[in-house]
């Protein structure tokens, strides 16, 4: 089932916490919701899921309005803070919500101890859930989310709290039901986002500020080449000056004084790699040391975010 | 299967795991069972076999009790968050009232049952008027169902448990005895305003035998604007 966003809008009070997005989700694929705080990821994710109303536009599901909640039994969610009832054992706890979902009675059993063995709860099942750790809490929101086999599933921050392993785990469930459903996720960690989605959209003060693969928004970000040189048997200034002069050369950064370690930031569209190449040879500089350096996602998150 | 009955459940097994039941049925039972056996005017002065002075004892214990089952319903989930977790299921704010409600009804009508045998010992000594008694219980269930509608109206408008349980009791005490001593002090239309108003008066009026259709229509309407109020509360999400 396809998500779509039509120009959606919510303020709370005077502030405008989303400010008419849109954009769609296709079945099959892992979007990453990035942002800083308070850029109105949560809020988006309330609203798909029908928790929140809807200020102005639309938001639908296979074509259904949110609105109206019918789409709610499609949808799997792991909110926020992940609220449980502390007081319920696990297996209790799934089991109500699997009913809740309207999971045939014949087949709770076999799907609670399906989402029991997939989020590696099976030690545990016994207990109550105030008595789990962080991690374990975080698991069995997963579960819950997960119980009725959803085609949709909207996790807002769902490795927080994870130990190192189990985000490794957590991820490539995600990556694994990203196959055949539609799966929307936030979260901070931009490597994760790398990691598992097919594509990023980077939201800010409630405006759409990128939107496509990872490949793409290096590209989008920075078209010019970023070269990391070092020059021995020159003099650093000799060199700073000759570099720079060089008609594709944008911008030149000192890393290190001492070994002339040397940052170099083409024009847009164009390489300087032979040009800096041919400068050594013609001046007798040795060359010790060319990288080529990839954009990182987090400078790309940066440059958005950050104005 | 009805996504209210399963709520009810879910919320009637947390009272028994959380202890909660258990003090409630000590508590009630303790209190009415001391006031109708023990203490001042009790059946054994009286020398009439009925359950009058259980009744009268029930009504003033139940309207203490039922806030402290109502109040964490829906201010606990609002302050946790799990009520966002249960809306976002297949689940309408109407259905989680009505499970919560019934949960609550379910647990006092537990606590009756236990004092079934007051009835039986009773009906023993004496030449006992079934008719009347039977209508007390219902009175009882009718009270305290619309306890429950505004206990859970209270607590659908807080975070705060103790703020619920205050608010309810707030205004279950005009309906309990205010309007009533309104309705003395008062002659005229706003006498006959207060007088209708007031829950006791109803109440007497069944527990004396007779179940009138204005009584049944009096405590459904209580119920009724209470559990719509608290919709209404939770349905609103800004």
């Amino acid at each position: 089932m396809d998500i779509s966003i039509d120009h959606v809008s919510k303020s709370y009070g005077s502030q405008k916490a989303v400010d008419n997005i849109s954009f769609t989700v296709k079945t099959g694929e892992i979007l990453g919701f990035l942002g800083p705080n308070g850029a109105g990821k949560t809020t988006t994710m309330k609203m798909i899921t029908n928790y929140l109303e809807i200020d102005a536009g639309n938001i639908t599901i296979g074509g259904q309005s949110v609105q109206a909640g019918t789409m709610n039994n499609h949808i799997g969610y792991l909110p926020e803070h992940n609220p449980l009832y502390l007081e319920m054992p696990i297996m209790d706890y799934l089991a109500f919500c699997a009913a809740l979902q309207k999971v045939p009675k014949s087949n709770i059993e076999d799907r609670v101890r399906a989402m029991i063995r997939k989020c590696g709860l099976d030690v545990e099942k016994h207990k109550k859930i105030g008595e789990l750790s962080k991690g374990y809490r975080q698991r069995v929101g997963l579960a819950q989310a997960m119980i009725h086999d959803p085609e949709i599933l909207i996790l807002d921050e769902p490795t927080t709290g994870l130990d190192p392993n189990q985000i490794v785990e957590i991820r490539d469930l995600i990556r694994d039901l990203g196959k055949e459903k539609t799966v929307i996720l936030s979260t901070h960690i931009l490597p994760e986002v790398e990691a598992t989605c097919d594509r990023i959209l980077i939201i800010d003060k409630g405006k759409i500020v990128a939107d496509g693969t990872a490949a793409t928004l290096r590209k989008q970000a920075q078209g010019q080449q970023l070269l990391r040189v070092r020059i021995e048997d020159a003099p650093l200034n000799l060199a700073y000056e000759a570099i720079k002069s060089l008609p594709t050369v944008a911008l030149v950064d000192v890393l290190q004084e001492d070994s002339c370690l040397l940052e170099i930031h083409s024009h847009p569209n164009v390489l300087s790699n032979r040009e800096v190449f041919r400068l050594c040879v013609q001046r007798g500089w040795v060359l010790a040391e060319m990288t080529s350096m990839e954009t990182k996602l987090e400078d790309i998150f940066r440059d958005l975010t950050v104005s | 299967m009805n996504p209210s009955w399963i709520i009810a459940k879910r919320e009637l097994g947390s009272f028994f795991d959380s202890l909660v039941a258990y003090i409630l049925l000590i508590a009630f039972l303790g209190f009415s069972g001391f006031f109708t056996w023990f203490e001042g005017n009790d059946i054994f002065i009286r020398k009439e076999a009925d359950l009058r002075v259980f009744f009268g004892a029930a009504f003033w214990t139940l309207f203490f009790f039922i806030p402290a089952l109502t109040m964490r319903q829906l201010a606990e989930e609002k302050k946790t968050g799990t009520i966002e977790l249960l809306l976002t299921k297949a689940v309408t704010s109407r259905q989680v009232i009505l499970g919560k409600f019934l949960a609550c009804l379910m647990l006092v009508g537990i606590a009756l049952l236990f004092t079934l045998p007051y009835y039986m010992t009773v009906a023993q000594i004496g030449n006992m008027d079934h008719g009347a008694t039977i209508c007390g219980y219902i009175g009882l269930l009718l009270m305290s169902a619309a306890y429950i509608s505004i206990g859970l109206f209270a607590s659908s408008i807080t975070n705060n448990q103790i703020v619920a349980f205050l608010l309810a009791l707030f205004i279950g005490i005009f309906f309990h005895f205010l309007f009533d001593v309104l309705s003395s002090s008062m002659t005229g239309w706003m006498g006959e305003l207060f007088s209708t108003l007031s829950l006791s008066r109803h109440y007497d009026s069944i527990t004396r035998g007779v179940v009138d259709t204005k009584d049944l229509i009096y405590f459904g309407s209580i119920i009724f604007l209470g559990i719509a109020l608290s919709e209404i509360a939770i349905s609103k999400r800004n």
